[in-house]
């Protein structure tokens, strides 16, 4: 039995979520091999071959994989697929755009969000914004899974000695191109890897109150800003900070939600955060419901406060 | 150019569904059903693209039981041309949605596809993505901005760091992300006109199309509750107890 990782990377790096999936993928057991299809990619392919847990790592190198379009990925993985029971890659942007479409070419379902492996064989995941669990059983001869990163601790990064094999990189599909990409530059922690976030809802009023309520807190606790979809809709904060059902889903240590009510789609992006404090005026906010520390107060008052006495 | 809609009809979002005791499924009897919602924003793309003169015809397509049929009255009344219902009593799996998409893309021969990024419903996020495999087209998943000329779409996508755009070659897929559009109102002249507009119904086999899930459900649980924890009185309170009894500062 073998498990093939399809790797996220910017070619240079492993992006943290693949370390979970390699997670998964030992949780099923067998041979780990992590596929890195991309471009100059042998940065990434040796970060790979590090990694805890891998048996060996395809590189597959080429012009086609310079921008991770999911039309070359899929039709890189369907040609080194013949070897694997099962296929798995990350609940992330990426991994949601090529899993899918492995699928379909190898004729099989694709079980999306895993958050635990109960056999080869079956799989947990959540339904319906997180309000169930379901317990499915695939009989496909080949699984295809994308797995929900904060449900398996990351592989350690270091222990692995595997080895880098190049496989021959498939030709560009034709039917898609890159043009341009706008990537949010920040220090801070990324939202799905932080220990710490602060996230803010419509509760801010505006992005400049946002930044100048929020930014303070998050620099003192080294936290990853997050928002609710109301602050990304009213435009306070780019899209990639917003956290639930269809958003980013998140599990730190520590989760501050400020002025956010706690609506399902919300709660069902960060409840499975270890601590989780509510800063609200409302003491009625469903997100107290949830909330391991609750403080009804107005915000632009007690974030100061908390900030200056940190 | 022939735009297709499939539309999903799924529990209404404003319903926290309940497990059932037996952990077969999740209760969904007796519960309001409605489009899913990222399958109205896919209906108001492909609208607004027709009114900008850029599309000639729109076809709403849902699969599922024959109530479905209101989910397409519901698409015609924002501004579908016409609706396809395939009819089933069957468990329809992502996969099995795709291939009855493909086979109506092949008597439809669409130049674009537009879904909704993931049913509310199993969120499994597949059906765009499997339908273009299917067919050998290009995909741009999330989207948040959609041009299209006479042969291409360029799409804005929204990706984990920020933005993204791709132009695609038609025919291609596209599936909406939230902020791609806000969803008209359908009005009640509009919803009066979507009665006597054409709904055709065809069954899987119509279609040739082997529907049998892959995936079984072996049981549907409550996930485990959270206890809802404390309120502190202050600040400092709050200080003290995340140093000394959550200890995560
Ligand atoms: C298909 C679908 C998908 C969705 N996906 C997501 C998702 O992924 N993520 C998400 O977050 N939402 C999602 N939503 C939206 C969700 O339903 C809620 O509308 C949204 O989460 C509300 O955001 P909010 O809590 O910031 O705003 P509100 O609900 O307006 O809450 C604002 C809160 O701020 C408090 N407040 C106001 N002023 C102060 C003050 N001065 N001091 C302290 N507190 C104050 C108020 O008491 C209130 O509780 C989705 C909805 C749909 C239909
Ligand atoms: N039964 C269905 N009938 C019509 N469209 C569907 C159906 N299931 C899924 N879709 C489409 O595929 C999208 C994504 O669904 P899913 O892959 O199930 O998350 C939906 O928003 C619809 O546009």
């Amino acid at each position: 039995m073998s498990c093939l990782v399809i790797a996220e990377h910017d070619h240079a790096t492993l992006k943290a979520a693949t370390l979970n999936v390699i997670a998964a993928a030992a949780a099923i057991g067998g041979d780990i091999h992590v596929l890195v299809a991309g471009h100059n990619a042998s940065a990434a392919a040796a970060a790979a071959a590090q990694v805890h847990g891998v048996g060996k790592v395809l590189l597959a190198d080429g012009a086609a994989h310079g921008h991770l379009l999911p039309e070359n990925a899929a039709a890189q993985v369907v040609a080194v697929a013949a070897a694997y029971n099962h296929i798995l890659a990350p609940a992330t942007a990426y991994g949601k755009g090529v899993a899918p479409r492995v699928a379909a070419l190898l004729d099989r379902a694709q079980i999306s969000d895993i958050i635990r492996v109960v056999d080869a064989d079956t799989f947990v995941r959540p339904i319906y914004a997180g309000n169930a669990y379901a317990t499915v059983k695939s009989s496909d001869s080949v699984k295809v899974l994308t797995v929900r990163g904060t449900a398996f601790a990351p592989a350690a990064t270091t222990g692995g000695s595997a080895a880098v094999e190049n496989v021959g990189a498939v030709a560009d599909s034709g039917v898609a191109s890159f043009v341009s990409a706008e990537i949010t530059k920040s220090e801070r922690p990324e939202l799905t890897a932080a220990k710490i976030i602060v996230s803010g809802g419509r509760g801010l009023g505006s992005g400049e109150k946002y930044r100048e309520v929020l930014t303070p807190l998050a620099d003192k606790l080294n936290a990853a800003l997050g928002a609710s979809r109301a602050a990304v809709d009213a435009g306070y904060v780019a899209n990639d900070f917003q956290v639930g059902q269809t958003g980013k889903i998140v599990a730190p240590e520590l989760y501050i939600a400020v002025g956010i009510s706690g609506a399902i789609q919300h709660l069902a992006g960060m409840k499975d955060s270890k601590v989780i404090v509510a800063i609200n005026k409302d003491p009625d906010a469903p997100i107290f419901g949830v909330a391991d520390y609750g403080l009804v107060a107005d915000l632009f008052e007690a974030v100061p406060e908390l900030t200056a006495k940190l | 150019m022939k735009i297709l809609v499939p539309v999903k009809r799924v529990v209404d979002y404003n319903v926290k569904v309940r497990v059932k005791p037996d952990q077969s499924g999740v209760d969904i009897a007796n519960v309001k059903m409605s489009m899913n919602p990222f399958c109205e924003i896919a209906v108001e793309e492909a609208v607004r693209l027709k009114e900008k003169g850029l599309a000639s015809e729109i076809v709403a397509v849902s699969a599922g039981v024959a109530q479905c049929q209101e989910t397409l009255r519901n698409a015609m009344a924002i501004g579908a041309d016409r609706g396809i219902l395939i009819e089933s009593d069957a468990e329809l799996q992502p996969l099995a949605v795709a291939k009855l998409l493909k086979a109506v893309v092949e008597r439809e021969q669409p130049r674009l596809v537009i879904l909704g990024k993931q049913a509310i419903d199993d969120d499994a996020n597949q059906t765009g993505q499997m339908l273009a495999a299917l067919l050998g087209w290009g995909q741009a998943t999330f989207a948040s901005k959609v041009e299209l000329t006479a042969d291409t779409v360029t799409v804005t996508r929204e990706v984990d760091g920020g933005l993204e755009t791709v132009a695609l070659k038609l025919p291609a897929i596209v599936t909406t992300d939230l902020r791609l559009n806000e969803p008209r109102y359908a009005t009640l002249p509009n919803i009066m006109k979507a009665k006597k507009k054409p709904l055709d119904t065809v069954k899987p086999a119509d279609l040739g199309v082997d529907v049998t899930p892959r995936l079984t459900t072996l049981k549907v649980e409550e996930p485990p509750k959270r206890q809802g924890g404390v309120k502190v009185p202050d600040v400092a309170t709050l200080i003290e107890k995340l140093k000394n009894e959550a200890k995560v500062i």
